[in-house]
C-alpha cells in the first residue's frame, strides 16, 4: 500500500514531474558559468554573489516542490 | 597574547548556561533514557524547528567556522566550494532521506547499519557500514577540539607544562557528563542557543567589518588577483565541482547526520528542513568571506598576532579578526559561539558512533541477548570512550594527523553510498558484491590520498588527459562499478537474498503497531 500521493520517489504523475525541478539547483556543477568577476553586485564579484543567490533559488524551488507534492 | 579578562568572563558565562541547559535537557520531551532510541535518538520526537537547529548545529561545525575562512584566507576562491556543496545536498536530502526515515521508523532502525542489516540480511555488510561510520567520525570529533583550542588561546589563556590542555579537558569533561546523562536531548537543546549566537556573531561581522575597511569592494580587493577566481582551465573546474559534489554525497551518510534525520518526528519534518536548512549555507558563505575580511584588515602583518599565526597558521585568521575589530565583551560572545559550536557536533558525533557500536557491533556480535538497558548503557559508555579518544588524538598526535584523518573520513564514508542510498530504492544489488566494492573503494581511495600527500584532488590520467577530481568521486565510481558487475556474476550463481523490509515501509508515516520501540 505505497502512498501514491507522496512525492518520495515514485509518486503520482504530478509529484514525479515536480521532482524534476530539483535538478535546477544542480546547475552550479557547471563552474565556467560563474567563474568570472563581472558583473559585480554591491562590490561582490559574480563568482561570489551568484553562488550565494543560488542558495535562495534552490530554497524557493525546494519549497515549491514541497507544497506541490505534500499530501493535502 | 595578553589575557583578555572581559572576553574570558563572557565566554565562561555562556559555557555555564550551556552546561545547565545540557543537564536540564534530560527532562525535555521526557522518555526512558535506558532505551537506546530514547537516549541516542531522543525518541524521534523533534519537530521542524528543533530539527532545523539540531541539523544546523550538527553539520555546520566549529571546525567549519574556523577552517573555511582559513582556507579563504590562504587559498581564496576555492574555499567557496562550501556554498555549492550545501546547495546540491538539500534537493537530494528532500527526495531520498524521507525514505530512510520511514523504513527506520517502520522497522525500529536507529542507524544506517541497522537498515543495511534488515535490507540485505547481511551482518558483515552491516558491520562494514558501522565501522566506516565510526572510523570517519572519530577524527571529526578531534577536529572540533582544534576549533575550541584556537579560540581559548586567542583569549590569552596560556597555561604551562602539563596544564596546557586543561581548558580543553574541562570543556570535554562537561560535554561528556551531560551527554552521558541526557543523550541527544542535550546537544539539541544547546544547538538552539549556539545557532542563535552564531547568527548574531556573523551578521555583526558582515555589517561592521566592511564598513570599517570601506566597503565590500575593498574586502574583495584585498584578495590577491590570482586567487579571487578559480584558475580558468578544465582541471580546476572538475576539481571544484567534484569536490563539492563528493562532499555533498558524503555529508548525509555520516552517522551524526543520520542521527539528526532519524530523531525527527515525521518524514515531513525532513522535507521541510531540506527547504529551510540552506539558510545555514548562506551563513556559511558569509563565514567564508570572513577570511577575506581578515586579509583586508591585515591581521597577518600585525605583530600582536605573529606568534599565534606561527602556532595555528591560517586557522587564526578569524580569531585575530574578531580581536582586532570587536570590543572585548563581544569577542567573548563570538568565541563562546565557536566554542559551543564545537560541543554540539562533538556531542552528536559521539552519540551517533556510540549508537553504531552498541547496536551494530555489541548487540550483533558480542552480546546478542542483551536487554535494552544494557544496550543503552553500552552506548553511554562508548560515547565517553569516543570523547577520550578524540582528546588523546589532539593531545598526543600532531594536528596534521587529525586533519588528514578527517580528509580520509570523507573519502571513506562515501563508500557506504551504494549500499545505503541505492538500497533505499532497490534490493537488486548483491550484499557480497557491495561488500567487495566497499573494500576495493576504501583501499583505492586511501591509496590515492596517501600517494599525493593527503590532498583531496587526484590528477587521474584518462586516455592521456589528466583530469583532476575529488578522490571520493573517483573511488566511489570504482566501488559502484564493482558492485554492479559482481552482482551480475553472483546473480547468475543464484545466491540467496533476504530482505525483511516491504515496499510500503519506505513511505511509512508511523512505526508498525507502535513499533520503532515506542
Amino acid at each position: 500500500m505505497a502512498d501514491k500521493r507522496d512525492g518520495g520517489g515514485n509518486g503520482g504523475n504530478s509529484g514525479g514531474g515536480m521532482l524534476l525541478w530539483l535538478l535546477v539547483p544542480m546547475l552550479v556543477l557547471y563552474v565556467p558559468l560563474y567563474n568570472k568577476i563581472e558583473p559585480t553586485l554591491f562590490g561582490f564579484p559574480f563568482f561570489y554573489w551568484f553562488q550565494l543567490a543560488w542558495i535562495f533559488v534552490s530554497m524557493i524551488i525546494t519549497a515549491v516542490v514541497y507544497y506541490g507534492t505534500e499530501p493535502r | 597574547m595578553p589575557l583578555n579578562v572581559t572576553a574570558l568572563i563572557v565566554f565562561i558565562f555562556f559555557f555555564g548556561i550551556v552546561t545547565f541547559v545540557g543537564f536540564a535537557a534530560a527532562r525535555w520531551k521526557r522518555g526512558d533514557l535506558d532505551q537506546l532510541h530514547e537516549w541516542g535518538l531522543a525518541g524521534g520526537k523533534f519537530g521542524t524547528l528543533i530539527t532545523w537547529f539540531l541539523l544546523g548545529g550538527d553539520l555546520y561545525t566549529a571546525y567549519t567556522f574556523i577552517a573555511v575562512p582559513a582556507l579563504a584566507f590562504g587559498t581564496g576562491a576555492l574555499a567557496f566550494f562550501a556554498v555549492p556543496y550545501t546547495i546540491v545536498i538539500y534537493p537530494f536530502v528532500f527526495v531520498v532521506f524521507p525514505r530512510l526515515w520511514s523504513v527506520a521508523r517502520a522497522r525500529g532502525y536507529i542507524t544506517a547499519a541497522d537498515f543495511i542489516r534488515g535490507r540485505y540480511g547481511d551482518r558483515w555488510l552491516a558491520l562494514a557500514i558501522a565501522l566506516t561510520g565510526i572510523l570517519a567520525t572519530l577524527p571529526y570529533i578531534a577536529l572540533q577540539l582544534i576549533g575550541l583550542e584556537v579560540v581559548i588561546a586567542a583569549m590569552g589563556v596560556q597555561l604551562a607544562g602539563a596544564l596546557v590542555y586543561l581548558p580543553l579537558i574541562i570543556s570535554f569533561a562537561i560535554l561528556a557528563a551531560f551527554d552521558y546523562f541526557s543523550g541527544l536531548r542535550a546537544p539539541a537543546a544547546i544547538a538552539i542557543i549556539k545557532d542563535i549566537m552564531i547568527y548574531i556573531t556573523v551578521f555583526a561581522a558582515v555589517i561592521v567589518i566592511p564598513l570599517e575597511v570601506g566597503g565590500w569592494d575593498k574586502v574583495f580587493a584585498a584578495v590577491p588577483r590570482d586567487k579571487i577566481l578559480l584558475a580558468d582551465n578544465l582541471g580546476s573546474y572538475t576539481g571544484y565541482a567534484t569536490l563539492f559534489l563528493g562532499s555533498a554525497m558524503a555529508l548525509f551518510l555520516y552517522p551524526h547526520s543520520v542521527t539528526g534525520v532519524l530523531s525527527s518526528s515525521s518524514r515531513h519534518v525532513i522535507r521541510r528542513n531540506a527547504a529551510l536548512l540552506p539558510a545555514y549555507s548562506f551563513l556559511l558563505g558569509l563565514i567564508a568571506l570572513l577570511g577575506f575580511m581578515a586579509l583586508a584588515v591585515g591581521v597577518r602583518e600585525m605583530p600582536a598576532y605573529a606568534n599565534a599565526f606561527k602556532e595555528f597558521g591560517p586557522n587564526f585568521a578569524v580569531p585575530a579578526l574578531f580581536l582586532q575589530v570587536f570590543p572585548s565583551w563581544f569577542v567573548g560572545f563570538a568565541f563562546a559561539s565557536i566554542g559551543i559550536g564545537a560541543l554540539v557536533p562533538a556531542a552528536i558525533m559521539s552519540i551517533a558512533s556510540a549508537n553504531l557500536f552498541s547496536r551494530n557491533i555489541y548487540r550483533e556480535f558480542i552480546n546478542p541477548n542483551c536487554n535494552p538497558m544494557q544496550e543503552s548503557r553500552m552506548a553511554k559508555t562508548m560515547s565517553l570512550v569516543a570523547k577520550v579518544g578524540a582528546l588523546m588524538f589532539i593531545i598526543f598526535l600532531p594536528h596534521e594527523y587529525a586533519i588528514q584523518m578527517q580528509l580520509l573520513g570523507g573519502i571513506w564514508i562515501i563508500h557506504t553510498f551504494p549500499a545505503v542510498i541505492f538500497g533505499l530504492y532497490t534490493r537488486w544489488l548483491n550484499s557480497k558484491a557491495l561488500l567487495i566494492g566497499w573494500a576495493v573503494g576504501m583501499t583505492a581511495g586511501t591509496w590515492m590520498a596517501a600517494s599525493i600527500g593527503f590532498r583531496p584532488i587526484f590528477p587521474l590520467q584518462i586516455f592521456g588527459t589528466t583530469i583532476p577530481a575529488y578522490i571520493a568521486i573517483y573511488s566511489v565510481l570504482l566501488n559502484f562499478a564493482i558492485s554492479v558487475v559482481l552482482t551480475l556474476v553472483f546473480n547468475m550463481l543464484a545466491m540467496s537474498r533476504r530482505d525483511e523490509t516491504h515496499p510500503a515501509d519506505y513511505y511509512a508515516l508511523e512505526g508498525i503497531g507502535g513499533g520503532g520501540g515506542h
